[in-house]
């Protein structure tokens, strides 16, 4: 088996997760807590993915990645990234179709959390951001890991957006998900089970770990 | 500490469980008194407390205090909690279930305290033993004590408590009190502190706030306040709390706290039906036998 479409793809869920975690912490903090013009706007955005055929979303980063359209033309220009048919551009790709599973759960937990956890902090005479990473961001480790592990998840699940903005080029947009359509596309199924094995097994490990850390977590929390 | 006073005026619409409110009233402490916000649920005493603490700005009105001026609308100055310095003690004590007693108790000081004063302020409310633990490892009334140790960190010269009291039992209850009231005498901080409870009033308040809809309904004292509702025309009566009943065949036996101490009362039975441990009545004698007026 050849083990660098698995590899493609972990390296592209895990830089997606770890970067969708940095800009998504703002955008929940001010879905969460924040009131402005506009937010019911930002919320159908952020969830478009959710409910949006990949293939759609695929079709419009295609044209929007593209060197023949000004917005590509500009990247390419400004940053010397050709975003189709490239790595960097399924990391983008995945950034947006994967945003709101990690938005989502981090907006969720931030808002479970009693208004007078941050209250107190502010009369405590802390400010928003010290009152963000020392009390809320701690008080909801275990919507954290949700949203890394949905995301991350998510990523590893990703086929149509990789098929229309990626295509197939081993070792550069074939991660594995493209790999196991190839091989069931040669009939060569022994291959397509191997990959679709693996996935299988890592992604029920990976739940089985947060479930179990989750409700450590909760135990700690609520002790019975 | 200077006289001036706490100055508030407020006018603030606001939507509550029995519909639309308008709060409206303006108020004057004094530096270093005990008031007692009082009133039935949804009169807007907590919202008090959170107008002064900062996280509620008012549509209208101003907060002088002491020199500064945390709100005026007509002059758009409005002061954040974080730049008020006020000790706010949450119904709920809003402790943080990630950090331990002493983590919380830290949590709380400036940057220039050393942190030798956590370690005081956990001996003076008794938690030295429990510096190590979880809040929810904790009872209510030792919840109830991190809050406020938690809050007296920054040395904050207006104290608010919103009914910081109400889940503890009597004598636990009783302890708080005189441990609330050894605290004022020491650091003479000017207290605002919401409560149900008559006799609490009476032990710690000078003075008494009773709301209504979001308007004060009565001010003073707590004898001129409640005295006022329900005392005889001579004025002189005590102020009982039951302890228990007994009913017999002649009567009923009733134990009661005055003044600290209990005495055992004898009713009829008419007297004592609306009686039971906890409730409040004044007590007066005439020729030498009772008349009571049931408070609460």
């Amino acid at each position: 088996m050849d083990t660098q479409p698995l590899w493609l793809t972990f390296k592209l869920a895990s830089i997606t997760t770890l970067i969708l975690f940095v800009l998504a912490l703002p955008l929940a903090y001010l879905l969460a807590f924040g009131r402005f013009r506009g937010r019911v706007l930002v919320e159908a955005v952020i969830g478009m993915p959710l409910v949006l055929p990949p293939s759609v979303l695929g079709f419009y980063l295609l044209l929007a990645f593209s060197p023949s359209y000004s917005f590509g033309a500009w990247i390419e220009a400004t940053f010397g990234l050709r975003l189709v048919f490239s790595f960097p551009g399924l990391v983008v790709a995945s950034i947006i179709y994967s945003l709101p599973f990690m938005v989502y759960p981090l907006q969720a937990g931030l808002q479970a959390l009693p208004a007078s956890l941050r209250e107190a902090s502010y009369t405590l005479g802390k400010s928003r951001w010290t009152t963000f990473y020392k009390v809320l961001l701690p008080n909801c480790k275990s919507a954290i890991l949700s949203a890394l592990v949905l995301t991350f998840a998510h990523t590893v699940g990703e086929f149509g957006v990789v098929l229309m903005i990626g295509g197939n080029i081993p070792g550069v947009t074939k991660v594995a998900s493209v790999a196991i359509y190839n091989e069931v596309e040669a009939l060569n199924y022994t291959a397509a089970n191997q990959y679709a094995l693996v996935l299988f097994v890592i992604t029920f490990i990976v739940l089985l770990i947060v479930y179990s850390v989750n409700n450590r977590l909760l135990r700690v929390r609520y002790p019975a | 500490m200077s006289d001036t006073p706490l100055d508030i005026q407020v006018l603030h619409a606001m939507h509550t469980a029995l519909g639309p409110m308008q709060l409206d009233l303006s108020l004057t402490l004094q530096s270093g008194s005990i008031t007692a916000l009082t009133g039935p649920s949804g009169a807007g005493k907590t919202t008090i407390l959170r107008i002064l603490a900062g996280l509620i700005k008012p549509q209208q009105g101003y907060i002088h205090w002491k020199n500064e001026t945390w709100l005026d609308t007509k002059k758009g100055v409005w002061k954040s909690p974080q730049n008020r310095n006020t000790g706010l003690v949450f119904q709920d004590y809003a402790l943080f279930p990630h950090l331990t007693i002493k983590q919380n108790i830290a949590f709380g000081l400036n940057p220039a305290d050393d942190s030798t004063r956590v370690d005081d302020l956990l001996e003076e409310m008794e938690l030295s033993q429990l510096a190590h633990q979880k809040p929810q490892q904790l009872s209510g009334g030792q919840q109830q004590r991190v809050a406020l140790a938690r809050a007296l960190a920054r040395r904050p010269p207006l104290l608010l408590l919103d009914e910081p009291l109400s889940a503890l039992d009597r004598g636990m209850r009783q302890r708080m009190q005189d441990f609330l009231l050894e605290i004022h005498q020491k650091y003479q901080q000017t207290i605002v502190l919401v409560t149900h409870d008559p006799a609490e009033i009476f032990r710690m308040a000078d003075q008494v706030v009773e709301l209504e809809q979001g308007k004060i309904k009565t001010q003073g004292t707590p004898e001129a306040v409640f005295t006022s509702q329900y005392l005889p025309a001579d004025g002189n009566a005590l102020l009982a709390e039951v302890l228990s009943c007994h009913v017999e065949a002649d009567g009923v036996t009733v134990k009661a706290l005055i003044d600290q101490r209990i005495h055992t009362i004898r009713l009829s039975v008419g007297q004592a039906a609306e009686l039971r441990p906890g409730s409040l009545f004044l007590l007066r004698y005439s020729l030498d036998s009772p008349q009571i007026m049931v408070v609460r």
